[in-house]
């Protein structure tokens, strides 16, 4: 059984993100043969990157003026009608993904499995997935006949390694017509010269224990002395402590560090969905009966406005 | 402009999921059901939207047994109008299939907006507004955070990866919502009595000649596993320590 599987890069115009690689991981795990494709204005440098990792056979890019902004619906007919010679359509679970497959999908006629953690087995096609906030796990079949479409949960994945050679790129052209009742303004994004929240190996997070925008500086310098991204809780950033690209959980960052800290969070399904991947999570909490305590490696009860400069101290 | 919200019945937030012990599905027996909360922020943001004067009706949609009549009902309470329940018992609604049924709607109604929650908090699938506004060939804003409506076009800020980005999309269209876009109102008691006496008509799923889509099996439900407790630490030497000698730190 040999499957042809397309894997949708998300980039930026300059850099391939790092999910791609990670959702490569899962599409490896289908065993076929990964076409990576991007969609750019000039896909050059995003297409050599995706050129260099391990298991992709080849790259294509799809250039012209519309793809140089991420709209779903520029993109999602291009995927559609692209889609057509593969039996699998993968993309990361990201905002990007989670923003167009569904509505390629819709336009293929085939259902999506959101979030894939694993590829249980791919001659079965069946993929295992989180419901409920994480409360459930489920193992999903995708019936015969119909395309394998599916975002990938990154935290579940390791990035695929770089190859030893690049693959070669190819430019194709997708006849799909494009709409123009969509119009891109702009990004907004607050340059930060921290890790990058979804692949750093140590994050710190604040919650609405931290009080205000003000004291979330106990948490950055905490974070800069670890090295460490900084993440936060629904509330902190409804609190409008920190913005909310930094919002860990079930409906913000699905995260898998291999060190997370919990600072004055108190562990609310919502929030732990969020984490539950990590290598080791340590929460710091004045109140002994948060229910962040429950899953944490280690606790420690106490005002964080004492023991983080003393951590930081400790920590040397 | 009439606007169309979806609201759909799930497990209350607050709740806690167990798996049944057989793995073929989870415990709903007695267990307390509310209105997605993404749909609550939907209806809300449309009851704002008409209350400004850029709409003149709110409609909401539910899709499912006679029991969401009770979401239903929360949602006219809330201020809506008027709902519509397309009954479909005992179907596994997926998304695709769902959005294929809202378009008969669409196509009925003509609204000149469909807000949606940005996902149902049960299947957490985060497809159905993107596969609507997919079906209908009309421009979509996901995860919305802030919403303008401008004469025939919408300003979306959404909440992206890697911030807030906004795009701007001629009506009709689909938004999708996240959970800063508003705070849903409290509904009162007299709300809810008012709510008892307002039209909610109930179409039969197969009178609109919806034509099933391909869907998922699902083979098992598990629980997910389970982090153990660790160990509680008494001061921060301890701590770091710990963290060294498991060569995190
Ligand atoms: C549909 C939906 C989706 C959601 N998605 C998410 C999500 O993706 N991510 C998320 O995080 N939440 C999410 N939430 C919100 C979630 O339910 C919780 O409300 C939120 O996680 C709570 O954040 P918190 O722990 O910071 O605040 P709180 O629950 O208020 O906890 C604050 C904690 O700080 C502690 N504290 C206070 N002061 C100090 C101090 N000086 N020192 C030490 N500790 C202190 C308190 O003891 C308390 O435990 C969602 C909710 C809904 C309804």
């Amino acid at each position: 059984m040999s499957m042809k599987v397309l894997l949708l890069a998300e980039h930026d115009g300059n850099t391939l993100n790092p999910s791609t690689a990670r959702a490569l991981a899962c599409a490896n795990g289908l065993g076929g043969e990964v076409h990576v494709v991007v969609f750019a204005a000039s896909a050059g440098d995003v297409a050599n990157a995706a050129a260099q990792l391990e298991g992709v056979a080849k790259v294509l890019t799809v250039e012209r003026a519309e793809n140089g902004v991420p709209l779903a619906a520029v993109l999602a007919p291009q995927i559609a009608a692209l889609a057509d010679g593969y039996d699998a359509v993968l993309a990361p679970s990201t905002t990007f993904g989670k923003d167009v497959l569904p509505r390629a999908a819709a336009l293929l006629g085939a259902p999506q499995v959101s979030d894939i953690m694993e590829v249980v087995d791919a001659g079965a096609r069946s993929f295992r997935r989180p419901m409920y906030a994480g409360n459930a796990i489920v193992d999903v079949k995708v019936p015969e006949g119909v395309k394998i479409i599916g975002t990938v949960r990154t935290a579940s994945f390791q990035a695929a390694a770089e190859g030893a050679s690049a693959a070669p790129i190819e430019a194709v052209s997708v006849a799909a017509e494009l709409p123009s009742h969509s119009e891109y303004i702009g990004l907004a994004t607050q340059q930060s010269e921290r890790p990058d929240l979804q692949s750093a190996p140590r994050v710190v997070s604040g919650g609405r224990g931290v009080g205000s925008e003000e004291n979330f500086r106990v948490i950055f310098s905490l974070a800069d002395k670890l090295g460490a991204a900084v993440g936060a809780s629904r509330a902190a950033v409804d609190a409008g402590y920190v913005p909310n690209d930094m919002q860990v959980g079930q409906t913000g960052k699905i995260i898998a560090p291999d060190l997370y800290l919990a600072i004055g969070i108190s562990g609310a399904i919502q929030h732990v969905t969020g984490i539950k991947d990590a290598g080791i999570i340590v929460a710091i909490n004045k109140d002994p009966e948060a229910p962040i305590f429950e899953i944490a490696d280690y606790g420690l009860v106490g005002d964080l406005f004492t023991l983080l400069p003393e951590l930081e101290t400790a920590i040397g | 402009m009439k606007i169309l919200v979806t609201v759909k019945r799930v497990i209350d937030y607050n709740v806690r999921v167990q798996v049944k012990r057989d793995g073929s599905g989870v415990e709903t027996d007695g267990v307390k059901m509310s209105v997605n909360p993404f749909d609550e922020i939907a209806v809300e943001e449309a009851l704002r939207l008409r209350e400004a004067g850029v709409a003149s009706e709110v409609v909401v949609a539910s899709i499912g047994s006679a029991d969401c009549q009770q979401q239903l009902r929360t949602a006219l309470a809330m201020g809506a109008d008027r709902a519509i329940l397309v009954r479909a018992d005992d179907i596994d609604m997926q998304p695709l299939y769902a959005a294929r049924t809202l378009l008969k709607l669409v196509e009925k109604e003509a609204p000149g907006l469909v807000i949606t929650g940005k996902q149902a908090i049960d299947d957490d699938c985060n497809q159905t507004g993107q596969m609507l506004a997919a079906l209908w060939g009309r421009p979509q804003a996901t995860f919305a955070s802030e919403l303008k409506v401008d004469g025939d076009s919408a300003t979306t800020v959404r909440e992206v990866d890697a911030g807030l980005e906004t795009i701007r999309v001629q009506l009709p269209a689909v938004v999708t919502t996240d959970l800063r876009l508003n705070e849903p109102r409290f509904v009162k008691m007299p709300d809810i009595m008012k709510a008892k006496r307002k039209p909610l008509e109930e179409i039969a799923l197969a009178d609109l000649g919806v034509e099933a889509p391909p869907g998922l099996e699902t083979l098992t439900y598990a629980p997910p596993p389970q982090r153990s407790r660790g160990e509680m630490v008494e001061d921060v030497p301890t701590l770091v320590s710990a963290l060294k000698s498991r060569g995190v730190l």
